[in-house]
């Protein structure tokens, strides 16, 4: 059975407490908006890319602690990396979230990412977790439309 | 269901047996997630005697044939089924006429069909539709398709914020350009119960019609359109204990035979040539296609197991189970309520400060406490409180003060997971 402590793990409820990059950048040079309609959460992501760099990231928004938490250790996450890398990240975290629950999932290289894993024992709110990462990718792809959910 | 109720002081404890109808419904019987089920979710959708399940169920397996075109015996079973279905919604809602019933797929159809049908023959530009600052996107999203279409107005009547309509503004915005009133009877995200009766008299005092979305209202007791004088009512069988897919819509017979039709098709029509097809009387007129006719024996079936129900003593009870889940929450620290109205319906939005509803319901879930925690389809509410959701516990007659105390103690653990 679900247990609620694999959801709100301490570093999920400390990173919605305290978001780390929640901020507007100076000098954005990417940018894209996620929504997901079912529970009003909203993000917006800004990007500087320095070449193929991502020199700097950060995030603005209202959501739930999955969503905001999400959004928070992506931006750390991402911080410095490569486009490339980052969209390798977003891949394996994908991976993660949509992978069935109980399977084994390999989170190696994940890090602190791998505490978004606890979600997969609540499908409904794997949507919540994924959302900045799907508004990641549209910052660093060419989509003009805001994400959503749905 | 009286348009005012006032909550009966704590002490006066109700007659109503709630344990006993709880008894009546298979699904409040079962665990989720190792509880026993406290289902307060009945604003979204409530659930089913068994009787209903019953009817539904001998209707598919004795009676299902098509209705009103075969000669033969089962099929004059299935219309007979079917429009003593109507004759019971008849009276549920006090109607003068069955003819005045046209079954629909619930409220959401039943607001397109009036929007539709009425907007097209009587809206021009510079028309003005008055609807309120509480209504379901249901009651928006129509008008604003149709007023769209004409040239017409969306004007909206604002709130204050206990969540109550501002009457003044209302009088003042009943301008000679409204052409039609649409107004929640009660408010699905704030419980607030409009002066519909008030409303209906300004309206028709300038000569403008009222259609009343009574789908949060029908839930908490029989309803007399004749004595509110609404134009047209709507209701939605599912969250009256009926099936899903099936609701009712409620037209003066004046008015629903001044509309064009909605959707053509078979069953609505007397003869059609490639040239000419004239239509058929109400209220088959605006029923094209084969009904859903399951869903209307059903709805039937709910009525038949509400009519008898003690509903002053309902409504006693569930004026307690308000105030007590009003006084129990408010109580807990960071619990703010959204929707303080002096009328209310069973119904209890609140917020919990620094935690996003979607946690909230999901924490008390695990509690097995189903409540709705969004916008409740209310977007216009929430942005005018300036919140993205709120968590909703909306209570029908077949809970309890237990159900409350449940409820109490699952939301005090999401203060202790977020601590």
């Amino acid at each position: 059975m679900a247990d609620l402590t694999d959801l709100y793990q301490q570093i999920i409820v400390e990173h919605n407490r305290s978001p780390r990059n929640f901020k507007k950048l100076p000098h954005p040079t990417r940018e894209a908006e996620g929504a997901n309609p079912l529970c009003g959460d909203q993000i917006k992501l800004e990007v500087e890319l320095d070449g193929d760099r991502i020199k700097d990231i950060g995030f603005q928004g209202s959501g739930c602690a999955i969503s905001q938490a999400s959004a928070s250790l992506l931006t750390g996450a991402v911080q410095g990396k490569t486009t490339g890398e980052a969209q390798a990240l977003f891949r394996a975290v994908h991976a993660m979230l949509t992978s069935a629950p109980g399977a084994a999932v390999d989170t190696a290289g994940l890090g602190k990412l791998a505490a978004l894993g606890g979600v997969r024992q609540f499908p409904v709110r794997v949507k919540c977790a994924s959302l900045p990462w799907h508004t990641l990718r549209a910052a660093l792809g060419s989509t003009a439309e805001p994400v959503t959910t749905e | 269901m009286t348009t005012v109720r006032q909550a009966p002081p704590a002490v006066n404890r109700p007659a109503f047996d709630a344990e006993q109808v709880r008894r009546d419904f298979p699904l409040l019987q079962t665990t989720m997630r190792g509880h026993s089920i406290v289902y307060l979710d009945n604003a979204a959708t409530s659930q089913k005697p068994q009787a209903v399940i019953a009817r539904t169920e001998r209707y598919y397996a004795a009676e299902n044939a098509n209705v009103h075109r075969g000669v033969y015996e089962l099929s004059e079973r299935a219309t007979a089924a079917y429009e003593d279905a109507r004759e019971k919604a008849r009276g549920f809602l006090n109607a003068a006429s069955a003819r005045e019933i046209v079954f629909v797929r619930g409220t959401t159809e039943a607001i397109n069909l009036v929007a539709s049908s009425f907007g097209h023959k009587e809206l021009q530009s510079g028309d003005e539709v008055l609807i309120t600052a509480m209504e379901h996107h249901s009651n928006i999203v129509p008008w604003q398709l149709i007023c769209g279409e004409r040239g017409a107005t969306l004007r909206v009547v604002p709130m204050n914020k206990r969540g109550e309509l501002l009457m003044d503004e209302f009088a003042r915005l009943l301008g000679p350009r409204t052409k039609i009133v649409a107004v929640a009877h009660v408010s699905n995200s704030l419980g607030t119960i409009n002066p519909v009766t008030e409303i209906v008299r300004q309206a028709h005092a300038s000569g403008v019609p009222v259609l009343v979305d009574g789908a949060q209202a029908a839930p908490h007791g029989p309803i007399d359109v004749r004595a509110l004088g609404a134009d047209f009512y709507t209701v939605s069988g599912h969250k009256m204990f009926g099936p899903t897919g099936i609701g009712l819509l409620y037209g003066k017979a004046e008015r629903l035979e001044a509309l064009p039709p909605y959707q053509g098709g078979g069953d609505m029509i007397k003869t059609v040539t490639f040239a000419k097809t004239t239509y058929a009387d109400l209220p088959a007129r605006f029923e094209a296609g084969t009904p859903n006719i399951a869903g209307a024996v059903g709805l039937g079936a709910a009525i038949d197991y509400l009519q008898p129900l003690d509903w002053q003593a309902i409504q006693a009870h569930e004026a307690d189970l308000l105030a007590y889940a009003t006084e129990r929450l408010s109580a807990i620290s960071g619990v703010e309520l959204v929707g303080t109205a002096a009328h209310k319906a069973s119904v209890v939005s609140f917020t919990v400060r620094g935690v996003h509803p979607h946690d909230i319901g999901t924490i008390v879930d695990q509690e097995g406490v189903a409540i709705r925690t969004g916008h409740h389809c209310t977007q216009p509410v929430m942005d005018f409180f300036g919140i993205p959701a709120t968590a909703r516990a909306s209570f029908a007659f077949y809970n309890t003060r237990g159900d409350v105390d449940a409820l109490v103690a699952a939301v005090r653990k999401v203060a202790r997971v977020f601590a």
